[in-house]
């Protein structure tokens, strides 16, 4: 295809230019904006009118002069190109490589917006990962196919949590598991620390990284270079794929900044109107297909601004993921971890995924049995507060001792226990025996006798 | 569609997104249905200005150029109406997915184009007039076998007044045919088809409106029991994230007596959409033992599909309802979730640079809440069947603030409110509906049905657990200030009926048998707590101690009633007789102590 190139800018405000008189360029188009003596800047053309076209270049407009600065149409949107050998590689924000060993060569080249999967052909998700966690696996089992965010804070252990989430689960090992992982606006030391980690315990990793320091409105495209290279893998080489992107925040906070440079009118803190739809291009990207071997599973990491969870962020996320895993401050206080949360986390996908022929027979009982108990501690600690431990009536003290239990013995665990589903089912029915059967209503009169007898002797 | 006019095409002049504007459109019809750019584009005329336009798209702008041309189809927005619908999942502008599948693979591509139902199936059709018959609109001339559970009834289209020209004969015959032919008094002859096409955002007329007296039974306790919705009535689900807004949708769409349920998938999770295209096929219907996959209809605009078509879902979705109401069917509608479509409103009028009214919304959004509300009713049709379309809309508020304004409005044109409680769902206790912030305008009107059909002492049995729950929200206040040994024992008794009411009457599992539960079963479990609470309590007036109370182990029977199947009446009659017996003895026992006591005192 003849490329289109022009000379001359007519309008530079923040990330956005505005060129006249260029015809025939498509919406969404891909555009090499070129300083005189200077590198091409790779830009998208996010409005299209027939006598101007309105620009979002990725690395910045610093230093662009309007009077020479060119511009060329490539004629196509942005692509990622795609051969099995992106295993074990290091890109940039945009797809360039930066370990070192030249370009991936190869026929197969996507539209890093991809496509939305028809509902009709997806496969519910019902394969159970059994992540090592007794918090995960019995409260907010996750599953194969899933997407499932970790809601965390400036300076809790996410990525701690994720990277032994992408280790221990029984998925690596298998020679068709791969982790692609997107670092978007993240720390030099977590991206060093995440690949280290990871490919020292033999993960099939690739890696897109938009470090701190790196052009804000690149970020937009970086979890879009990764989720495609995650549907290559998943649906064209039938791999069991594990996404990880990190941070989501940032994401958005360079949308925000998009947003605004185009002037358009906000809505919540300023995001604008449209975040839900953009984030579910994302994360709806996750999914098992019929026909399919492979499957996404999408582990997006986003730090709440002031732990709030009514941010527009975590917001917007939860109604899209399928649940989340919320940390806690107050747990990673009492040297909790992994420091979650049970009751404000949810796995929407495990009430399929548990149970007779999955897990075992009584995890659904079990599972909302210790969910109403400890909801209950919090209920109580908050009377303790007021009234004092000692005030306390016996079945009260009794949730307290509970409470602590399942925070330090059941929550808890080392950074390289791996634990197996039976082993925690056995432990949550050893919990909950502590407490007075008058207030274990969720489960059956079957697993008061089964369960809960023998562990009180 | 065989005279679709050739009109001279406009040409597009920018392109913003899902909102392309062109010029050259004097011609065009506001709200007309468009073909944009090369590839063909479905898009829909929104403002016009001269010879210029603006035109929303429904499906992916990437790579259209201003110069290429818009071509006019010559209608409005409209959803094919047919045999076929049922079983079947569409998209939000009416195209068939499983169709779309076939043609193009697991990934949605742009500019398909397929029939939204298959005209070449045949069906079987039974004629139910003859040569000669005075037929009028809303008549059924014949009967279509769609499923087992339904039939579709071929009416005389609006408009149409004379007598039968020509019938089929009983038999197999393709969509495409006609099925009979009305000469009007002036001659006139129309054809009448098992298919037609309806413009989504013009509202299917009715002969009139009927008050929705009777209820729609879900199966779920707490809105059967409590907060009842009827047969053409309106309800609101809010509630932030996690609180189960879709698990209860499922369950309604699941479980309530409607005899055809639509269930519109509005911007929110493909996963979800698949869960129920798995499963309903497989459940069975409570009513008819049939699957259920037999009476609904999916319409699906997830997330991540273009936000146009999730605007027009909610149009697709109660055109399709208000079709299967015209037949004489109770129609329920779940919409999952308004609040993405009021989005969709949000994002459009941004693109459009209107100007907005409250937190970027258009101003006219509670205009278009209300006009959708307000399609559903009670209603007689034009062939003079009594039929309903209930509505249950979901809403997303963000943050779980009930005070953001598309919650606010719809509050305004909804009768039932069913507010999900974060607290509730975080402790698991489902459905997450609060008993205190919720509230139906209906209980009133379904009052006479329930008395007739279920228990006489329905009101007065709601009314009673009611307070006692409100009781119940004091005393937990001061339980949480002062802990439960302050509170004299007949508070205490309420704290301890509340909390059976809530684990044993408005908790249910949706993932046993108790899933589905029938309104006698309902009444029967809050009955046998009713009559513990009102024994227990004159005990505890003349002195008894609630701690002997609470010890007996019936209680934990008590919370687990709801375990029994609703047919074993034995086990309640017993499970009642304990309860009965126990407390006699406790309170024999009493007296009996109070009398040693007093005979050693002397």
């Amino acid at each position: 295809m003849a490329l289109t190139e022009y000379t001359g800018i007519d309008k530079i405000n923040g990330p956005i230019v505005m060129l006249k008189g260029t015809p025939g360029v498509g919406y969404d188009e891909v555009v090499e904006v070129i300083a005189e003596g200077g590198e091409p800047r790779l830009g998208r053309a996010i409005m299209v009118s027939d006598d101007a076209v309105m620009v979002q270049v990725f690395a910045g407009t610093e230093g662009l002069v309007p009077a020479t600065s060119r511009a060329r149409f490539l004629g196509r949107p942005l692509e990622i190109t795609l051969s099995p050998s992106i295993l074990g590689r290091t890109f940039d924000g945009l797809g360039r490589p930066l370990d070192g060993n030249g370009p991936v060569y190869s026929d197969i080249k996507r539209n890093i917006n991809g496509s939305p999967m028809n509902p009709m052909a997806r496969v519910y998700p019902r394969d159970f990962i059994n992540t090592g966690f007794s918090v995960i696996d019995v409260l907010m089992t996750l599953i194969r196919g899933q997407k499932l965010p970790i809601f965390s804070g400036n300076g809790l252990p996410h990525n701690q949590l994720a990277i032994q989430i992408a280790s221990q689960s029984r998925l690596v090992g298998a020679e068709n598991f791969a982790v692609v992982f997107a670092g978007v606006g993240i720390k030099h030391d977590d991206a060093a620390a995440f690949s280290a980690s990871l490919s020292r315990r033999g993960a099939n990793l690739v890696l897109f990284q938009n470090l701190a320091d790196d052009p804000v409105i690149e970020r937009i495209a970086t979890p879009r270079y990764a989720l495609t290279a995650a549907e290559y893998l998943a649906f064209d080489l039938g791999m069991h794929v594990l996404v990880i992107i990190t941070d989501i925040t940032s994401y958005c906070e360079a949308l925000r900044e998009l947003s605004v440079s185009r002037g358009e009118i906000p809505s919540r803190k300023g995001y604008p109107s449209y975040l839900y739809s953009d984030l579910a291009s994302l994360y709806e990207r996750a999914g098992v297909l019929e026909g399919k071997d492979g499957s996404i599973t999408f582990l997006p990491i986003l730090t709440m601004p002031n732990d709030d969870i009514t941010n527009p962020v975590p917001d917007q996320t939860g109604f899209i993921t399928e649940g989340q895993i919320v940390l806690s401050r107050g747990l990673d206080a009492k040297g909790v971890y992994p420091p979650i949360d049970p009751l404000p986390s949810l796995s929407r996908l495990m009430k399929d995924g548990i149970g007779e022929g999955y897990t075992r027979e009584d995890h659904p009982r079990v599972s909302s049995q210790l969910f109403a108990c400890y909801s209950r501690v919090q209920e109580v600690k908050a009377l303790a507060e007021v009234v004092g431990r000692d005030e306390l009536g016996e079945e009260d003290k009794a949730y307290l001792a509970f409470g602590d239990e399942f925070e330090k013995i059941y929550v808890n665990q080392a950074r390289d226990e791996n634990r197996d589903i039976e082993q925690s089912l056995d432990m949550s029915w050893r919990l909950l025996a502590s407490l007075p059967a008058s207030a274990l209503s969720r489960v059956s009169m079957e697993d008061l006798e089964k369960y809960i007898k023998p562990n009180q002797r | 569609m065989a005279k679709e006019t050739v009109k001279k095409p406009g040409v597009i002049t920018l392109i913003n997104g899902p909102v392309v504007h062109a010029t050259g459109m004097s011609h065009f019809a506001m709200r007309e249905l468009v073909q944009v750019g090369e590839v063909g584009l479905t898009g829909e005329i929104l403002q016009m200005d001269g010879d210029k336009s603006v035109i929303q798209v429904y499906e992916d702008t990437t790579g259209v150029k201003a110069g290429e041309p818009v071509k006019g189809l010559g209608r409005p927005l409209s959803v094919c109406l047919g045999p076929g619908l049922i079983g079947h999942f569409i998209d939000g502008i009416g195209r068939p997915l499983d169709r779309l599948m076939e043609k193009e693979g697991s990934f949605l591509d742009r500019g398909t184009h397929v029939d939204p139902i298959d005209m070449s199936r045949s069906w079987e059709v039974t004629p139910v007039c003859k040569v000669g018959d005075a037929v009028s609109a809303g008549m059924v001339v014949a009967t279509v076998k769609e499923t087992d559970l339904i039939e579709n009834r071929v009416i005389v289209p609006r408009g149409i007044e004379g007598e039968i020209e020509f019938v089929v004969a009983p038999g197999f015959y393709k969509t495409s045919e006609v099925v009979a032919r009305v000469k009007g008094a002036g001659g006139k002859v129309t054809p009448v088809m098992m298919y037609h096409y309806w413009p989504v955002r013009t509202p299917r007329p009715y002969k009139e409106r009927l008050l929705p007296d009777e209820p729609l039974i879900t199966g779920q306790r707490v809105v059967d029991g409590f907060f009842p919705i009827s047969k053409g009535g309106v309800a609101a689900i809010p509630g932030g994230f996690g609180t189960g807004k879709t698990v209860t949708q499922h369950q309604l769409a699941k479980w309530s007596d409607a005899k055809v349920v639509v269930y519109i998938g509005c911007g929110e999770r493909g996963n979800e959409m698949t869960q129920v295209l798995e499963e309903f096929p497989s459940l069975e219907d409570p009513y008819s033992k049939k699957p259920l996959m037999q009476r609904t209809i999916l319409i699906a605009n997830t997330s991540n599909m273009p936000v146009a078509a999730r605007e027009a879902s909610i149009y697709t979705g109660i055109t399709i309802a208000e079709y299967y109401r015209d037949m004489g069917y109770d129609v329920a509608m779940m919409a999952d979730s308004t609040s993405r479509w009021a989005e969709a409103l949000r994002e459009l009028s941004g693109r459009l640079g209107e100007i907005p009214a409250e937190e970027g919304f258009p101003a006219y959004l509670a205009t278009r809440l209300a006009e959708f509300y307000e399609r559903a009713g009670k209603v007689r049709t034009f062939g003079d069947k009594t039929a309903s379309i209930s509505v249950i809309g979901a809403v997303s508020p963000p943050g779980g603030d009930f005070t953001e304004p598309v919650t606010r409005h719809t509050k305004r044109f909804i009768r039932c409110f069913w507010a999900l409680d974060a607290s509730l769902a975080h402790a698991r206790h489902f459905p997450a509906i609060s008993w205190m912030d919720s509230y139906s305008e209906y209980a009133g009107e379904v009052k006479d049905w329930y008395h007739k059909n279920v228990d006489p002492a329905w009101a007065a049995l709601r009314d009673e657990a009611r307070t006692i729950l409100a009781e119940d929200d004091m005393v937990q206040q001061t339980i949480r200030l002062m802990g439960e040994d302050v509170l004299p024992d007949s508070q205490k008794l309420i704290a301890l009926t509340a909390s059976l009411l809530k684990n044993g009457y408005l908790q249910q599992n949706s993932f046993s048998d108790d899933s589905f539960c029938p309104p006698i079963k309902g009444v029967t479990i809050m009955k046998l707590i009713l009559d513990f609470h009102n024994q227990a309590k004159k005990l505890v007036a003349d002195g008894c101690p609630l701690s002997l109370i609470r010890k007996m182990k019936e209680l934990i029977d008590l919370a687990h009633a709801r375990e029994l199947s609703a047919d074993d009446k034995a086990g309640f009659e017993s499970l009642g007789k304990r309860l009965r017996e126990r407390l006699e003895k406790i309170g024999s026992e009493r007296l009996a102590q109070e009398q040693e006591q007093e005979e050693e005192g002397i």
